[in-house]
């Protein structure tokens, strides 16, 4: 099989597949976790239980101050590489026209060098991250096969990425397959993986809200 | 048709001086892109170079690339080295037709046999022989007729290296390229839609300079001319790696010349010489007049997800695949969820506390 | 080519932005001469391998300009040999006899080789001469 000829079937059925595989697995760990419900509070309500869900979802985008002190090197370089990943994934180009052709919808892009210093910046914060892992005890402790794979998955689409625009190494064809291919494995082994937390974290931050909104006090 | 006579000798008996013999060098050197130094080099060997006896067999095909390669009068470049070689046989360029035709191509191949050279351009259908012959005789027998007594052969035009649009789906003829086939001789691709015909003329000068098949590339094409990309000679590269992009034909950005990839520019994985030879005697390219380009000299561009949709885009219906899988997770979903329910229950009337464990042994 | 109105209204205007070949071959210019100064030695550049954008070729013959200069040769079509306002840099255009471009060169010497006479041709030139006098 020529580059080509990969590059077409990576665009194309293996796209297919692996959009299956990603949809249909998160829809159905949601509607999982959803239909379980939740345990009725039979007290009487003292608040709003979905003012508080609201509220939450994004007051704990803000990391409160005895966390930050505690774990500084956690939430700087796991914001840095948030916003980052959010940024190349988002803001670039190339990729907005990807989004505009499955969903139909499309917004102003970042000017490329910016989101190209930015994708640096994301690789170096998870390079720390992993060394972090690695040497801190508790945390080397915990880590299982799965953090270090997931990890993986997230870091392989950045760097090839950033080889495919820069055309280094291999063949233009072939490094803009591996690029799309590493996205493709990152799909299909997501929705198996604590990477879902990308839609949970939403549904924690209101279930916790709730809870508390209900019962009339802060959270 | 001598085909003893030297280049040298041909083009001196036509009145050339050696002053237009050392122009034709250096346009020649220019044409194969070489470096202007090579001009005296050439100059030796196209003395003494012989005259090869060329056959062309045209198969499925629209005739562009003879048309590409033929526009342009001589004498020029091309039109000397299209003396310089002895044509024998070319459906479109030739006097006779019918069984004097066929005759003159047998003498042609009996004279010169193991040395002449065979350009094709065309695909071959596969399917059925007869959706393609040539005086009764099938596409596929001819090349293959043909092909046993070529020194080497050239795929002229993206039909004859890779299919072509013959080959597009759902390539209801089976066509298939010249590689597909003949599997023991030196194949050159040519590809293009057509191919810039200094490139045709190029690969030819370069058989009479140094009598040999020029550099490859992995998919048989020279690399010379195929060996970069358009996106890595397009002069509009700057507005790309600044994210400067035209995102209509008639915008802003088009008329201040920006970068067409959100048009559906394939540069970016097409190799030819678009970008720096261009087309008509350097007048222009497709990118420079506005037009991204199609990626015509690479496999399956008429398959590769449309003209006008970016690289960066999927080639199939993503949307309906990801609306389906919606559908059915929730069907899945609820269908897990009320299983799970009923789990609880049932575990909830036998006074037994359920854990995740429980659900995630049998879930 | 005719020019119309509405050919005027789409112009298209090449951005400031353009691909800077101009500077980089200029230098490229000033290096032959150094070296033509010291060994003789001549360089040749060919124009149409260098990716230029829409005007750049201009720019950068307009930069060189004309100076004492210019021959014609016709042989297989014209061509056309300036000596710029840099003396030594030579802008050489070649055409085929439809007057379309075949070649385009910078030259920097003190001649272009095909500006002399060569040597089979003054043979021949002889002999013709010879047969013509007996």
């Amino acid at each position: 099989m020529s580059e080509t000829e990969l590059l077409l079937w990576i665009r194309g059925p293996a796209l297919q597949i692996a959009t299956v595989i990603f949809v249909l697995g998160a829809v159905v760990r949601i509607a999982e976790i959803l239909l379980l419900g939740r345990k009725k509070n039979l007290a009487e309500a003292r608040g709003s239980a979905v003012a508080g869900g609201l509220r939450t979802i994004f007051s704990r985008s803000v990391p409160d101050r005895g966390t930050l002190q505690r774990s500084t090197f956690n939430v700087v370089a796991g914001y840095v590489f948030h916003i980052g990943f959010f940024i190349t994934l988002f803001f670039f180009a190339p990729h907005i026209l990807l989004f505009s052709d499955v969903f139909g919808v499309s917004w102003p892009s970042m000017p490329t060098p910016i989101v190209d210093a930015t994708a640096i910046v994301t690789i170096i914060a998870l390079l720390a991250v992993l060394a972090h892992r690695l040497r801190h005890p508790v945390m080397r402790f915990l880590s299982r096969f799965q953090d270090y794979l997931v990890w993986l998955l997230t870091i392989l689409p950045l760097v090839t990425g950033y080889l495919a625009f820069h055309r280094i190494g291999l063949s233009p064809p072939m490094l803009m397959a591996l690029h799309i291919l590493s996205v493709e494995l990152l799909m299909v082994i997501f929705p198996f993986t604590k990477l879902m937390h990308a839609f949970t974290i939403f549904m924690a931050r209101y279930y916790n809200g709730a809870i508390a909104g209900y019962k009339g006090v802060h959270s | 048709m001598s085909k003893d006579k030297t280049l040298g000798e041909a083009l001196r008996r036509q009145g050339v001086s050696r002053r237009g013999f050392l122009k034709f060098c250096a346009a020649t050197a220019s044409l194969m892109a070489l470096p202007p130094g090579m001009a005296p080099v050439i100059a030796a060997a196209l003395e003494k170079a012989r005259r090869p006896s060329v056959i062309w067999l045209s198969f499925q095909e629209c005739t562009g690339c003879t048309e590409s390669l033929t526009r342009s009068h001589s004498p020029t470049v091309e039109g000397l080295i299209f003396d310089a070689i002895s044509l024998d046989y070319h459906h479109t360029l030739q006097a006779a037709a019918g069984t004097a035709a066929e005759a003159a191509r047998e003498a042609a191949m009996e004279e010169n046999y193991g040395k002449y050279i065979l350009v094709v351009d065309g695909s071959i259908p596969t399917a059925n022989p007869g959706y393609s012959t040539i005086a009764g005789i099938s596409n596929q027998d001819m090349l293959m007729d043909v092909a046993k007594g070529a020194a080497a052969i050239i795929s002229v035009g993206t039909c004859a290296a890779f299919g072509g649009i013959p080959h597009a789906n759902p390539n209801p003829t089976g066509a298939v390229s010249v590689s597909d086939l003949v599997k023991d001789k030196p194949i050159i691709n040519v590809p293009g839609c057509p191919p810039i015909p200094v490139v045709i003329t190029g690969v030819l000068a370069h058989f009479l300079t140094f009598g040999s098949i020029p550099e490859l590339d992995q998919l048989g094409r020279p690399k010379v001319f195929y060996g970069k990309s358009i996106h890595d000679r397009c002069y509009r590269r700057p507005f790309y790696d600044k994210g400067l992009f035209a995102k209509t034909f008639d915008d802003e950005g088009a008329k201040k010349g920006w970068c067409l990839y959100e048009l559906g520019c394939k540069g970016p994985t097409t190799y030819n010489a678009c970008a720096t030879t261009k087309w008509n005697e350097g007048t222009s390219f497709p990118i420079e007049a506005g037009h991204p380009c199609l990626g015509c000299s690479e496999p399956d561009f008429w398959d590769g997800g449309g003209f006008y949709k970016a690289l960066s885009m999927p080639t199939e219906d993503i949307t309906r695949t990801a609306v389906y899988a919606v559908g059915a997770g929730a069907a899945a979903g609820v269908a897990l969820g009320a299983m799970n329910r009923a789990k609880k229950k049932r575990v909830e009337k036998a006074h037994q506390k359920a854990t995740i464990d429980d659900l995630e042994k049998d879930g | 080519m005719t020019q119309s109105s509405h050919t005027a209204e789409l112009k298209v205007e090449s951005g400031e932005e353009l691909t800077h070949n101009v500077q980089p071959l200029l230098n490229e210019v000033r290096h032959a001469l150094v070296k033509l100064l010291d060994d003789g030695g001549r360089t040749v550049i060919d124009l149409r391998s260098i990716p230029l954008a829409p005007g750049e070729e201009q720019k950068l013959l307009d930069e060189l300009g004309r100076g004492e200069v210019h021959a014609q040769l016709s042989a297989l079509g014209s061509s056309d040999f300036v000596e710029t306002r840099y003396p030594g840099v030579w802008v050489v255009e070649h055409f085929n006899s439809n007057d379309e471009v075949i070649g385009k060169f910078i030259e920097v010497c003190d001649i272009p080789d095909l500006l002399r006479s060569q040597q089979d041709d003054i043979r021949e030139g002889l002999e013709q001469l010879q047969t013509q006098l007996a």
